[in-house]
């Protein structure tokens, strides 16, 4: 074969997901509990589904407006007002996304210029990192402290910012550690941005699944609306996560240039998922708080097992994670991860992939039936015997 | 974190422990021990009852739901006659709805034959019940909220992000 010439510098300097070694490890045997998986185990609120079979009987097979069904966008700004008090324009401060991960592709590239540096606290969510790379930026991670329940300490944070820096990007509650931040540690992250010109981009999917009271998006903290991105989507709230669909919220010039991103790449979002979504957000919510119920029995259950088994954690206050550590049993978190499904069959997911910070921990996901949940602690506890 | 959580925990497993109650509530195990007696006293508990898939343990049992048409007692509605229909071992429900029809009824027997007797000879010859209309039972899809169908493959990759 003639050489070719070599690919992207960028793209080829992030490695591949650390995920992926434990999905082939875990998918190929038998009897496998995984408490590995980052979706809910609920299907789609069946009236959404409904609707949706319905709109592709009815035709909903075309392309929508760039920005999405102006309906779901109305109905999505409403929520938010109504919920949580934050207010954004449907026509123009507001876009449907491909989930979350398209929202936060077309956040970091109206953002950034190359070389600006964007902090990103960890443990965090996998792709936090490598999507300011591929928008060629810099990510700064910042480690966050387990002790302190992985609150956003503006002073650790504060003290990672240069003249380089553009932006702070989180996701409240967490994946990985289920952590949810408080109004006045957000405030805190406010002011910190106010005082260095910094954004704040807030991912918010798990926004409905709180346990301890409910959630406080980041522009809703005093000064912080004009310089925060709320992305946001239906994928954990209504288990709707292969539907792709999401939205981001940010200031006019922002969105205006996301939405120029957006038209030339995406197009929309799928039109029968916006249908769903739509339908999700007027029928299901009594699903989402019976979900959002039986979520945290299973949290209760499985931390208090954890707890008494000494792998201790935070107590997760959203999200359906738990990040025990594991550092009482004297391994890394790959030995403990690869030891624990070789030997017992539970996948969890080895901490150091959301960030070096979280060597020493796994991420458990809770969004598992109650007798795997306890059937998993037994395991667990016959591993670290 | 309200007293409810209780509830909605015994009514998917009423083997609960008063132990397994007070860890998925996060409530204390005296306060739930405490709040089950009183409901078990009051009546907000009527009873512990197992959902028990009679047709999968190889009993057959046939049931049908019989429309009836009452004529009204002055004075006493259709208590009288409803309450007298619902003291039959063979009635498993009896409601009073709207419609053409004046009450629902589930009989219950372990054949064709049994129930149809019963309607023939017990039901219809009640006192002011002056026609029934009988449906057969075929297939139950959902029964108590709980669908009856096979459960939906978990399709979910075993490790995701």
């Amino acid at each position: 074969m003639p050489p070719l010439k070599p690919f992207s510098e960028i793209v080829r300097a992030v490695p591949p997901s650390g995920i992926r070694k434990f999905f082939d490890l875990a998918q190929g045997m038998q009897g496998v509990i995984s408490l590995g998986v980052g979706e809910p185990d609920f299907p789609t609120p069946w009236s959404a589904r409904e609707a949706a079979i319905h709109a592709l009987e009815h035709g909903a097979t075309t392309y929508t407006s760039n920005s999405g069904l102006l309906a779901l966008r109305e109905a999505v700004c409403t929520d938010l007002a109504d919920r949580y008090g934050v207010r954004y324009r449907a026509e123009d401060e507001c876009l449907i996304t491909s989930g979350v991960s398209e929202g936060l592709d077309l956040t970091l590239r109206a953002l950034l210029n190359p070389g600006d540096e964007v902090i990103v606290p960890e443990p965090c969510y996998v792709a936090y990192a490598p999507c300011v790379a591929f928008a060629g930026g810099t990510p700064v991670p910042v480690a966050l402290d387990p002790a302190e329940a992985y609150r956003l300490d503006p002073v650790r944070i504060g003290a990672a910012v240069t003249e380089r820096t553009k932006a702070v990007l989180f996701g409240s509650p967490s994946n990985p550690t289920g952590s949810a931040q408080s109004a006045s540690d957000l405030a805190a992250m406010a002011a910190l941005a106010v005082s260095h010109d910094l954004w704040l981009l807030s991912d918010e999917i798990y926004d409905r699944l709180t346990y301890h009271g409910t959630h406080t998006p980041a522009s809703a903290a005093p000064g912080a609306w004009e310089r925060t991105v709320l992305l946001g989507g239906f994928s954990k709230s209504y288990a709707m996560t292969g539907w792709r669909v999401g939205y981001v919220c940010a200031p006019e010039p922002l969105a205006q240039l996301m939405h120029r991103i957006h038209q030339y790449t995406m197009l929309c979002a799928p039109h029968m998922s916006q249908v769903a979504a739509l339908e999700a957000m007027r029928t299901a919510q009594d699903d989402v708080e019976e979900m959002v119920a039986d979520y945290d029995r299973r949290r209760r259950l499985f931390a208090k097992g954890l707890d008494e088994l000494g792998l201790t954690c935070p107590e997760p206050g959203g999200a359906f994670y738990v990040f025990p550590s594991i550092r009482s049993t004297g391994m890394t978190s790959q030995e403990f991860a690869e030891g624990l499904l070789e030997q017992e069959k539970v996948a969890v997911v080895p901490g150091d992939v959301f960030g070096p910070s979280g060597d020493g921990h796994v991420r458990c996901s809770y969004a598992t039936a109650l007798p795997q949940l306890e059937q998993a602690l037994e395991r667990i506890a016959r591993f670290i015997a | 974190m309200t007293m409810r959580e209780i509830l909605t925990v015994l009514e998917s497993d009423a083997h609960a422990s008063v132990e397994r109650i007070a860890t998925l509530t996060g409530l204390d195990e005296a306060a739930v021990r405490e709040q089950i007696a009183a409901w078990e006293a009051s009546g907000v508990i009527r009873r512990y009852k197992t959902v028990v898939d009679w047709d999968r343990f190889g009993d057959e049992r046939v049931t049908a739901f019989v429309d009836v048409t009452v004529a009204p007692e002055r004075g006493r509605g259709f208590d009288d006659v409803a309450e007298r229909i619902a003291r039959f071992r063979e009635i498993r429900n009896v409601h009073l709805v709207s419609g053409a029809q004046d009450l629902r009824v589930e009989v219950e027997g372990a054949s064709m034959k049994e129930v149809a007797d019963f309607v023939a000879q017990k039901l219809s010859g009640i006192d002011r019940v002056t026609a029934t209309d009988t449906h057969f039972l075929l297939r139950r899809y959902k029964d108590d909220g709980q669908l009856l169908t096979d459960p939906e493959p978990d399709q979910r990759l075993a490790v995701s992000p």
